[in-house]
């Protein structure tokens, strides 16, 4: 089993959290809170645990820190880590065993195929947002997906 | 909630004073949480933490720690509380660790080896005299005794006036170690609300004697809105929406406690913000006016 401990970067100074209180091997989990984001930090933090479960970076049985160690380590509100962490639950994303701890979920593969799917679709359909915006018409997009496709082959 | 999980319960708190009223202040902090208290000078800050240590007495309401009335269990309450004040007083010719052994006695909690601990963090100068430190110095002073005696709820007054940018980090940084704790909570006044921001569970705002609000510092980021346009855009309809107007020749500066709604209401032209706490703390409640000031 593995036991994750944050990896902070709070307004660009970046300091890697030295594991001393658990004997358990950490290893790092990245979070990067943005004072100047638009987003709450409580959906910067859901996102970007969600987005490392989903590239495969967290697995299942992975240990996440406690939500009064993260918020500790992340210099944020016990509340605003707790709010996280229960939407994370709430997804599926992650189970919490009372007196243990919280632990990565395990993944069903389909379901997740069908939620990095969807991720896809909503970045596609920003990109069709931003096109509108300056009138780029659906072949010229389809055209540039195309090209970006062919530069990684 | 469960009354004996909150380490503060405050109902209908008054104080009358020649020329200044606590009006009627509400509020609760359950256990395992920070408490922020803003307000501009003058808005009751301080006379509600005296009131909560008994140091002046209230007029009405109850005021109740860890379930226990802060009255009839006054010295039980005591015992369980670490407490800064924001010009601490000692005695000024003796040195700190004389004032050190002559508190630890009036605790049966007192440990000595985590005094002599923050006090080595701290570095302070124990065989100074109390009167040659420099304020942040008797304010570390204060944190590092508040914190020695295993307290569970900690009240500080103003703790950072008068710290710098890097022990002010520190200290919030000592304040999340204590609330690895679960039962520890911490309350602490500042009008450095960027302190607050980030590390207050809830914010609880008084002004003018009265309780504007006190909730959990997210709700408060999410509803909060500042609305700024030019000023002919201020019809008396924005206005009466507004909770706070500041006029300037260029411009307008309007306070929401309805960002959703605002963002409804003012179309094109005007721009829409979360309100920072200093933000809702300048604009609460101000007049527009061309003024200016």
């Amino acid at each position: 089993m593995r036991v994750l401990a944050p990896i902070l970067c709070i307004d660009g100074m970046y300091s890697r959290y030295a594991a001393a209180e658990s004997t358990e091997p950490e290893l790092p989990m990245r979070i990067v809170i943005s004072n100047a984001s638009p987003d709450p930090i409580y959906e910067q933090i859901l996102q970007q645990i969600r987005a490392q479960i989903l590239s495969g970076e967290l697995s299942e049985g992975d240990q996440l820190p406690s939500i009064r160690k993260l918020a500790r380590d992340l210099q944020i509100s016990v509340i605003t880590t707790k709010r996280s962490y229960e939407e994370l639950e709430r997804e599926g994303f992650i189970n919490t065993v009372g007196g243990k701890g919280t632990f990565v979920a395990a993944q069903n593969p389909e379901f997740l195929r069908e939620k990095r799917m969807k991720a896809v679709e909503e970045r596609l359909a920003e990109a069709v947002d931003q096109a509108r915006l300056l009138n780029v018409g659906s072949d010229e997009l389809a055209e540039m997906l195309r090209l970006l496709y062919a530069e990684d082959e | 909630m469960n009354r004996m999980n909150n380490a503060l319960d405050i109902e209908g708190v008054c104080k009358r004073y020649e020329g200044f009223t606590l009006h009627d202040v509400s509020l609760q902090l359950p256990r395992g949480y920070i408490m922020g208290l803003i307000g501009p000078n003058g808005a009751g800050k301080t006379t509600l933490i005296k009131l909560m240590l008994n140091l002046i007495r209230r007029d009405g309401g109850a005021i109740r720690m860890f379930g226990l009335d802060n009255l009839e269990d006054e010295a039980e309450v005591k015992s369980r509380i670490g407490f800064v004040p924001d010009e601490p007083r000692y005695h000024p010719d003796a040195s700190l660790s004389e004032l050190a052994s002559s508190v630890a006695p009036f605790y049966a909690n007192w440990d000595d080896d985590r005094f002599r601990h923050l006090a080595g963090e701290f570095e302070l100068p124990l065989k100074k005299r109390f009167k040659k430190l420099s304020h942040g110095m008797k304010t570390k002073f204060a944190l590092a005794m508040a914190l020695s005696h295993g307290a569970e709820l900690v009240l500080l007054d103003e703790p950072t006036t008068g710290l710098d940018p890097v022990f002010r980090r520190r200290l919030l940084d000592m304040l999340a170690g204590l609330l690895q704790d679960e039962r520890v909570s911490v309350l602490f006044s500042s009008h450095i609300t960027a302190d607050l921001e980030r590390a207050a569970d809830f914010v609880t705002f008084l002004k003018d004697g009265r309780l504007v609000f006190s909730s959990p510092m997210d709700q408060v980021a999410e509803n909060w809105g500042v609305v700024k346009g030019g000023q002919e855009m201020l019809d008396a309809e924005a206005h009466a929406f507004l909770q706070g107007v500041r006029v300037r020749r260029h411009g307008f500066e309007g306070l929401t406690s309805r960002i959703d709604e605002a963002r409804r209401r003012f179309g094109n032209g005007f721009v829409i913000e979360r309100a920072s706490l200093e933000d809702i703390m300048v604009l609460f409640g101000k007049e527009g006016s061309n003024h200016e000031d």
